[in-house]
């Protein structure tokens, strides 16, 4: 099955009129960007209406680069505004906060690196520059800066809490630290290496990146892949969720300080791994997803492995979540710890187990399913406190649905080929793909020239709506309590960054 | 509690014996590595790993090392939070335009000796995102590499080997 998904063009001032509309029939905006068109910058926003994406796009002329921001109306709309702003030199008229982001304030002011006319491999001179962050005045308050080198073994980015006390009011994020330049790379490396690149877009959710330029890559160039290889693709995304989810708990429960936890969850998931490396050569299962299907085939015997594995990994998984749940130490850390409310989580357009976790259902593989995810059914779960506590209770719902999920693709895996070449892709159309990754839902927009090179790559990992919220959970919580929140999200700096 | 207890008890040690494995993808390269320097780590080695830009995957795989399969605390290697306690640098890469600066601040306040080790292909040439406006490329571009540690991203015991090379006689 192919996913759908409609799109619409609108006059630069209907623009925001459009949004106006999308918003009363409580749509949510999921990504905003700009692409460049000979004379043209376009600028796209993309809406989640039910279980449909809507595009909507409009134009302005490159002598007058700027177009109606949709913040005041879509809060998500703030960081993918600024990026627009830093990297194409657009200018989103209204926007409350043009500080560049992403982008630092010691790159050159008139350089866009995303417009066509800049050579993405040229480095630019550092000029001299100060980013003005948010202050805040008054008795007793103090200022913590966090980062971009942190304490443990994590990703670069910088925090700066305002604090009273020991409470948070105010945290003030700041992401850029990793940007590779990944958008402008997909442009010159050619469609057929880009599969490659989108499983280094963020390590960890590697299979369901690939997976997601790859689709967006096959409806662009009407390639149909075999059953069977649909098929592998989500059994791959479901091991993929499952390990990711154990190294979560277990990290969240050693932010705790409860570590027995952390290496029992440890141990489930190197078995995982090492699985993973036993039966497709490698640990995160890189590159194993190719346009067109897949590099791997699975063997009976691997067929066999992997639910012999599953009977173990229930019983020992189970085991690990009576003590979880029957410890009061860790409960007296993790409930009503970095709230995000259903009202927030609305507004902020969170995705993933984060707006699970705060009572909204949605899930990509249930609302827009891409084959076999049509044939599951997936249970969704969702629970309203929007703790870290919820957030840990979604995961461990998800570890055992995905074993479910598993079973069923093995039990029904149908017989043949696993890949088919990948054709061309056509000139002057556009390919889009929604994968829900084991953090939420990720995006992938494609756009060929008329020679059908592809011209322009939009991803939008979970992580880039994501990070917001963590600024509203952790206020007024303690700053010790910050980790257990951060990891609680676990959003990605890479993904995010770009 | 008695299920935490009898849990620990039934799991008993699970920690495996990697040295040796995996060590085709290491290459070591500074000069620096006298054998004074491997005398004074032997048996208390302080890591602090810096992340210059890379995408996760590597930093996923320097977890491990603290997972009880590989249990890198056994050789007397810890990861500590601050680079002034510091004698070896784990590095992933490729170095980001804008961890660069960071990334020299780290080095500079690391006290000498000290031992830099580049994780990854990225932190090895740049890997797949190259040299660009925003990627500057391999981690010897900005500081000097004494060890490479190859892999997309390398494993756990190509990892542990790595380091315990660059500190054993």
């Amino acid at each position: 099955m192919k996913q759908q998904f409609t799109h619409n063009e609108v006059p630069l001032d209907k623009y925001f009129e459009t949004a106006e509309q999308m918003k009363k029939k409580l749509a949510v905006l999921t990504a905003e960007w700009a692409a460049e068109i000979e004379d043209y910058f376009e600028i796209y926003a993309c809406y989640r209406l039910n279980s449909q994406y809507i595009i909507v796009k409009t134009k302005c002329a490159k002598t007058q680069p700027d177009f109606p921001s949709l913040t005041s109306l879509f809060i998500v709309a703030n960081r993918s505004e600024r990026l627009i702003h830093s990297l194409f030199g657009i200018i989103p008229i209204g926007h409350p906060d043009l500080r560049p982001w992403i982008k630092f304030e010691d790159w050159p002011t008139d350089i866009f690196p995303l417009r066509k006319n800049v050579d993405g491999t040229q480095s630019f001179d550092r000029v001299h520059g100060e980013y003005g962050w948010v202050r805040s005045v008054g008795e007793g308050i103090c200022e913590i800066p966090v980062g971009p080198v942190h304490a443990g073994i994590i990703e670069p980015g910088h925090f700066r809490f305002h604090a009273v006390g020991e409470t948070i009011v105010n945290l003030e994020e700041r992401f850029g630290y990793t940007h590779k330049g990944i958008e402008k790379r997909f442009e010159s490396l050619g469609w057929q290496d880009g599969a490659k690149l989108a499983g280094r877009v963020s390590g960890d959710s590697t299979v369901a990146h690939t997976i997601g330029y790859c689709q967006a890559l096959e409806s662009l160039s009407d390639t149909i892949i075999p059953k069977r290889a649909a098929w592998l693709r989500a059994l791959l995304l479901e091991r993929e969720r499952i390990a990711n989810h154990l190294g979560d708990i277990g990290a969240i429960c050693n932010d705790a300080s409860f570590v027995i936890l952390f290496f029992q969850f440890m141990r489930l998931k190197e078995k995982l791994m090492k699985t993973n490396q036993q039966l497709w050569g490698h640990r995160f299962m890189m590159d194993i997803v190719v346009p067109g299907g897949l590099s791997i085939d699975l063997s009976d015997v691997g067929i066999n492995i992997i639910l012999k594995e599953l009977i173990w990994l229930e019983k020992e998984f189970d085991e690990l979540v009576k003590i979880y749940d029957g410890n009061p130490s860790l409960e007296e850390r993790v409930l009503t710890t970095g709230i995000l409310t259903k009202e927030q989580a609305l507004e902020l357009g969170v995705v993933g187990y984060v707006a699970r976790a705060s009572g909204l259902k949605m899930d990509c593989r249930a609302d827009y399913p891409f084959s076999p995810y049509d044939q599951i059914s997936v249970r969704v779960s969702t629970y309203t406190d929007g703790d870290v506590n919820a957030r840990i209770w979604v995961r461990i719902d998800e570890v055992r649905e995905s074993i479910r999920i598993i079973r069923f693709l093995l039990n029904e895996l149908p017989i043949g080929q696993v890949t088919v070449v990948c054709n061309r892709p056509e000139p002057n159309k556009v390919g889009f793909s929604a994968v829900e990754s084991w953090r939420g839902e990720t995006l992938y927009w494609l756009q060929s020239d008329y020679q059908g090179q592809l011209t322009r790559c939009m991803v939008r990992d979970s992580s880039s709506v994501n990070w917001l919220a963590l600024e509203y959970a952790v206020m007024n919580n303690i700053v010790a309590d910050f980790p257990l929140c951060n990891k609680s999200f676990n959003a990605s700096y890479s993904g995010n960054d770009l | 509690m008695i299920n935490t207890l009898w849990k620990i008890f039934r799991t008993g040690i699970v920690t495996e014996n990697v040295l040796g494995q995996d060590t085709e993808n290491i290459e070591v390269i500074g000069q620096k590595l006298s054998k004074l320097i491997k005398k004074r780590f032997k048996g208390s080695l302080k890591i602090r790993h810096i992340d210059a830009g890379s995408c996760n995957g590597c930093e996923l795989e320097i977890h491990a090392l603290n997972n009880p399969i590989y249990d890198i605390e056994r050789y007397g290697v810890h990861f500590t939070a601050s680079p002034r306690f510091a004698d070896l640098l784990l590095v992933t890469g490729p170095v980001s335009r804008n961890m660069e600066i960071a990334l020299k601040r780290t080095y500079d306040a690391t006290p000498t000796p000290k031992v830099v080790v580049a994780v990854g292909d990225c932190g090895w040439n740049g890997g797949i995102f190259g040299e660009s406006y925003a990627s500057l490329g391999g981690i010897d571009k900005v500081i000097p590499v004494d060890v490479i540690i190859k892999g997309c991203p390398p494993t756990p015991s190509a990892l542990l080997n790595g380091i315990i090379l660059a500190i054993s006689n």
